[in-house]
Parts: structure tokens; sequence; C-alpha cells
């Protein structure tokens, strides 16, 4: 898959102060000295203010305020920052990307936030494969400052990166999420208050100590500001990772990407775990936008689906792998999504006791919502629903016993390596 | 002069009986537990039955592991002291035998006590101390057959053997069960 | 005036005995897998004696009884 690094729209004075992806190699520290600057000295209070002012939401996924999760660890003692770059979800790459193009504006971000919260330990988490691991050493190696960071690898799993199953991991144990009575920001890696923000959010962090709050604020809309790494997938003609600002609409996105090779029937946003909504290219990259086609930015892994494709089966395919990606601590999460995956591959296979299958669904739907230690079945749940929502008539082609799509070739990326926990 | 002699007799006997009864029970205790671990439920009884009878047997038990320790300590022949009961390996005579009793019944203890506890202690701690019920099963056998003077007798061996096959069984039922929440990696892919 | 009391299991912890079902099915009932599924309601006070024994016989202690809603039902809603 080829990888863009964009520009970010240049505005009037904003044309000397870079984005999340540098306008051209940053790798090296003097590189990245050179077009980015010292963040400037100022004190953990005002930073802290800068964010709050700021705006800037969590950019892993679940989009919670940085401020105020940075102040509920500052709140406590020795407190820990986790630096998440595990992306455990297959169709986002943005923070490998990031990682790779960037990896000193994300170590800046993790030792302001560390600054900002008085962390004794800053610990950065990425995945087993790739080349993740071996750059984000080099670039801690290569600066006198980071020092102190400690790199640690995690398995390839699509849980392995839940803030709880993190802790988990890097404490010892299984990557795999508990249930703790106490969230990660009060008691977290060696019990100690931690902070758990996603890669994308860091270097976040380390451009607003540049460029201010006014900076930040001048893109994306007034309730979601900013800019924002989305992955683009699926039938476009150059996939790969966009910055640009919240707000944008799909179709400028879908040109950046040389534009569509058939045309689109529906578009999955926010990876696995979220949903799908019928393809428009009036819709913009904003929750606000979104929300009335029932999806949300999430961590803004963008498929599209073509319309020679089958949304029954790419859905199918990807429950399958979700319930494979199951912890197995929990019983309606190990059965109930294996059952799930059953049902829906009889439907996408057009197999007979179809119609039964999808009838089973909504019992299948109320005996796992909300009954597992973390989110994973619920997520699955939701892009579950969204597909049958989005595709019902395609799944009643299946149920009267065929699938009109012409191509059956995956769309979805669906991982087969299988990895352990430890 | 004879009276006496009956009462130590009775005693005697006493210690005996109580201590076969003992037996019995921890092996039957035994199997409740494996039974319980297993969801078994006799006919269409719901299943917490077997979990309570398991627990009922056990104090049960110590009912009799209790008799028969104090008929012991009364009995001025077996040269048993309170001390010796619960410290391992101090008795005077027959002291390694009488020993894996006194180690048997600590190890009890602290099971019947941690479960009586168990909501206060939490599920990790008290999980781990079950599992010393394992070890006092056959530090009570090793007991039963190394002390007493009729030890050889033929229907305490038959006795023995059936325990020992009862709790055999029972080990092999519960090594046998499936793994939980574990199903085989089938890709169900279309 | 009591604060209001509610049910709820580790789902970690949960190993499918279903003794709380058997003992409290007026707001347990089990899924089709035999996990437990505990009413979205708080336990009412006639209840509450057969709530405290459902939970002391849990074998894994997987059954909470607490005073306010399950922290983890708000996170996972999600």
């Amino acid at each position: 898959m080829s990888v863009l690094a964009q520009e970010t729209p240049t505005r009037g004075t904003r044309l000397q102060l870079h984005g999340l992806l540098p306008p051209r190699s940053a790798e090296r520290y003097e590189d990245f000295l050179s077009l980015y600057g010292r963040a400037p000295r100022s004190t953990a209070e005002d930073l802290l203010l800068a964010v709050e002012q700021s705006g800037l939401a969590g950019r892993g996924g679940a989009g919670f305020p940085t401020s105020r999760k940075l102040r509920a660890v500052r709140a406590g003692r020795r407190a820990v920052v986790v630096a998440n770059g595990t992306e455990g979800e297959p169709a986002s790459h943005k923070d490998k990307v990031l990682m790779r193009l960037n990896p000193h504006l994300v170590i800046d971000g993790a030792l302001l936030a560390a600054e900002v919260v008085c962390a004794r330990r800053v610990i950065l988490a990425v995945g087993r494969d790739g080349d993740a691991a071996s750059v984000m050493q080099a670039a801690i190696d290569a600066r006198p400052d980071a020092g102190a960071i400690e790199l640690t690898t995690v398995p390839e799993r699509f849980v392995a990166g839940e803030e709880s199953a993190l802790v988990h991991h890097i404490n010892g144990g299984e990557a795999k999420p508990t249930y703790a009575s106490q969230r990660v920001f009060e008691a977290g890696v060696g019990g100690r208050p931690t902070l758990v923000a996603n890669v994308e959010t860091l270097a976040n962090l380390a451009l607003l100590a540049r460029h201010g709050t006014e900076w930040f604020r001048s893109t994306g809309t007034e309730a979601e500001p900013g800019s924002v790494l989305a992955t683009v997938g699926g039938c476009v003609r150059m996939p790969g990772v966009i910055e640009a600002p919240i707000g944008t609409g799909v179709s400028e996105l879908l040109a950046r990407c040389g534009g569509l090779t058939e045309p689109a029937q529906a578009y999955l946003i926010g990876g696995y775990s979220g949903a799908w909504v019928p393809a428009d290219d009036r819709l913009m990259l904003s929750n606000a936008s979104l929300a009335s086609s029932g999806g949300s930015l999430g961590a803004r892994a963008l498929v599209v689906l073509g319309e020679g494709s089958c949304g029954v089966l790419e859905t199918a395919r990807v429950i399958a792998y979700m319930a494979g990606q199951s912890a197995e601590q929990c019983g309606p999460c190990v059965f109930g999504l294996r059952t799930l995956a059953a049902r829906m591959s009889v439907i996408a296979r057009v197999q007979p006791g179809a119609a039964e299958a999808y009838g089973h669904l909504s019992r299948l739907h109320r005996q796992i919502a909300r009954r597992g230690a973390c989110a994973h079945p619920d997520g699955v749940l939701r892009f579950a629903a969204s597909a049958t929502q989005v595709f019902a008539e395609e799944f009643s082609a299946h149920l009267a016993g065929r699938c009109t799509a012409h191509s059956h070739a995956p769309v979805l990326p669906v991982p087969t390596s299988r990895g352990d926990w430890r | 002069m004879l009276a006496s002699n009956s009462l130590m007799n009775a005693d005697w006997y006493l210690m005996r009986a109580s201590g076969v009864v003992s037996l019995i029970l921890l092996t039957a205790t035994f199997v409740m537990g494996i039974a319980t671990f297993r969801r078994w439920r006799p006919g269409k009884q719901p299943r917490f039955v077997t979990a309570s009878l398991h627990r009922s047997v056990a104090l049960l038990s110590v009912l009799f592991v209790g008799a028969h320790v104090l008929s012991a300590v009364v009995d001025p022949d077996a040269v048993l002291g309170l001390v010796a009961v619960v410290v391992p390996f101090t008795a005077g005579r027959s002291a390694l035998w009488v020993g894996l009793g006194s180690l048997s019944i600590d190890l009890i203890a602290v099971v019947i006590v941690t479960s009586l506890l168990r909501a206060r202690i939490g599920a990790r701690a008290w999980r781990a101390i079950h599992w010393a019920a394992y070890a006092s099963w056959p530090l009570a056998l090793a007991h039963s057959f190394g002390t007493g003077t009729d030890a050889s007798s033929l229907w305490l061996r038959a006795v023995g053997i059936s325990c020992v096959a009862a709790v055999g069984s029972a080990v092999v039922w519960r090594v046998g069960a499936p793994r939980a929440k574990h199903l085989e990696p089938t890709v169900v892919t279309p | 005036m009591s604060k209001s009391m509610r049910l709820s299991v580790d789902p970690i912890r949960c190993d499918a005995y279903g003794h709380c079902a058997e003992l409290l099915p007026e707001l347990i009932e089990l899924d089709e897998w035999g996990y437990p599924m505990i009413a979205d309601e708080a336990v009412p006070e006639q209840l509450r004696a057969a709530a405290q024994t459902a939970v002391a016989a849990c074998p894994r202690l997987a059954l909470r009884l607490t005073r306010e809603a399950s922290r983890r039902a708000a996170r996972t809603a999600a």
C-alpha cells in the first residue's frame, strides 16, 4: 500500500507552521529541528490551559477531551505516561505513518505530556510487527532528552491497544483487557496514575506547545477543532494516510487519493468497530456530519466499498476476524461473537438456513451487548448492525437466494497472523 | 480398674472409628468439590445443590476429624500432646505418621477458615489456598495407613482402596475438563 | 432511606456455573451459553437477602452487589 505524506492546507499565517506530517524528511533530529524548532519552555499549568482552550480531543478513536485526561492523571502522584502507538486496527495505518515520518514530534509530545502530569516514567508502546520499534528506538537514541523513554513492543492483536490491556501487558501480564474497579488514570502501570494517550494526540500536544491555541483552532470546526490523520483505503487509486482538517469533505479526501476506481456504495468509517454509512461524498470528516448517517470519526480509518463488491460478504469476513480476536475472557464475547460470525457466514454464502440465521441476529445482539469486560463485542455489534441497515437490499437478496455483487475479492484487510498475548 | 480399662477401650475405638469416618468424609468432600467444578447435578436438582453438598460434607468431616483428634489426645496410650496435633512431626511415638495427620489437619483448617471468610480475603487468595486441599487428602490417607494397630487389617485396606479409587476417578474427571471460554480456532470465513 | 443496590457480574471471573440464576431467577437469567444476564434495575428490598446468598454462592466470586451502577456498564456502552 502506498503511503502519502500530504501537506497541511496552507492558510495565511500558517504557511511556515507545519502540521503532523512534515513537508520533507524529518526523521533525523537535526532535520526535525530545522522544520519545527524546539518547543518553547512553559509551565505545566500554561500548557494544560492551552490544551483546554484548544479543545484537543483524543485521536485514538474514543475522542475523549485531552485536557480532562491530563488533569485527572496530574491529580495523582508519580504518574506514568504511555504513548500508545500500537494501532491494532487493520484498516488504520496513521500511527505507523506518523511514527515513521515524524518520530520526534511524537517523542516531544510524550515528553511534554510527562511534564504536564509530573510523570516519573514515559513508555512508548508499539506493535511488534513492522519497523515502528526500530524507527522509534533510533529516534530516542538520537536525542539527548529522550534517554528515559522506555520502548516496549506489544502483540499484534486487535484488543492489545485497549488501555487496560496495554497497561496489563506493561505490568507483565497478557495484553488482554482487565476488569479492575479503577480506571488506568487512577491506577495503571505499577499501580500508578497512568495517562494512556494515542501518539497522534501527543504529536498534537507538541504542535500546540509550538504554534499555540489560535493556530490549532484555525482549522477544523468550532465544535471539533484541529486536523486529523485519516487512513483511506478500498476502491481509491492511491490509498494512504492523509492529514486534513476536521470537517474536510469526503469528496476532497477521495480526490487527494486519486479518486475512485469504481463508483462507491458505502464507506466504512471508524474501522472494524465503527460503522458503515451509505456512500455520499457530501459527507464531511466530522462527528457532526457523520452522526446523521449513524457513523462517527473514531480513529478515522475510512474504507470505500465499491458497487461491485458485496457488503454482506465483507462484513461477514471482518466479523469472523473480530471473533477470532477475542481475548477469550468473557463468555458472551467468546461464544457470542463466534455464533454471530457463523450466522453471518451462512448469510454471506447464501446457504440454506440463511433466513433463520438472519432472524437470530437480534437475539444475539441482546445477548452480547454490554456484557464483556471491554468494548470489543460492542464494537462488533455496532459494525454488524450498521451493515444490516446500509446493506439491507443486499441482505434481502442473500436471504432470497442470490448475491448481486460482481466481485468477491476481499476489500477490507483481514490479517492472518495470530501471535500470542505476551 | 476394669471401668477405666473399658473407658480407655471405648476411647480407642472412638479414635479408630472417627478416623475411618473422617477419611471417608474427606474423600466425599474431595469428590463433591470436583463435582462442583464439573457442573454436575444430581438428576434435575439445581447445580448449587452440589456446591452446597460439598460445603456441608466438608463441615461434617471437620466434626469427625475433631472427634478423632480429641479422642487421640485424651487416650493415654496414644501419647499425643495437643501441640503435636497442630505442629507436625513433634509427637513422641510414630512421629512421622502422626505428623502427616497433623499436617493434613493444618491444611484442612486453613482451607475451612479461608472458605468461611471467602468474601473477605478475595477470590484470588481463596483460590490459591484452596489448592492446598489437594495436598491434605493424600496426607490423611498416608496417616491412616501408617498409624494404628490394625493398619494392615483387611477391612481398613478395603476402605482405603475405595477412597483411593474415588479420589483417583475424581482427579481424572477434573483433569479431563474442557478448557473454559475457548473455542478451537476454526476459521469461519465465507 | 436505603440506597439502591445493584447486581453486577465480573465477566472475566464468571465461568457460567449458573448458581446465581438458580438462586435469584427473578433478576438473573442465563443466555444460551450459560452466562448470567442481570436485570438492569435496582435490587428490590424483598430480594436483598436472596441477592446476598447468590453473591456468596458464586464459586468464582464473580457476582457483586454494589451501591451504585457498575462503572463497567458506562464504559462498554460506547
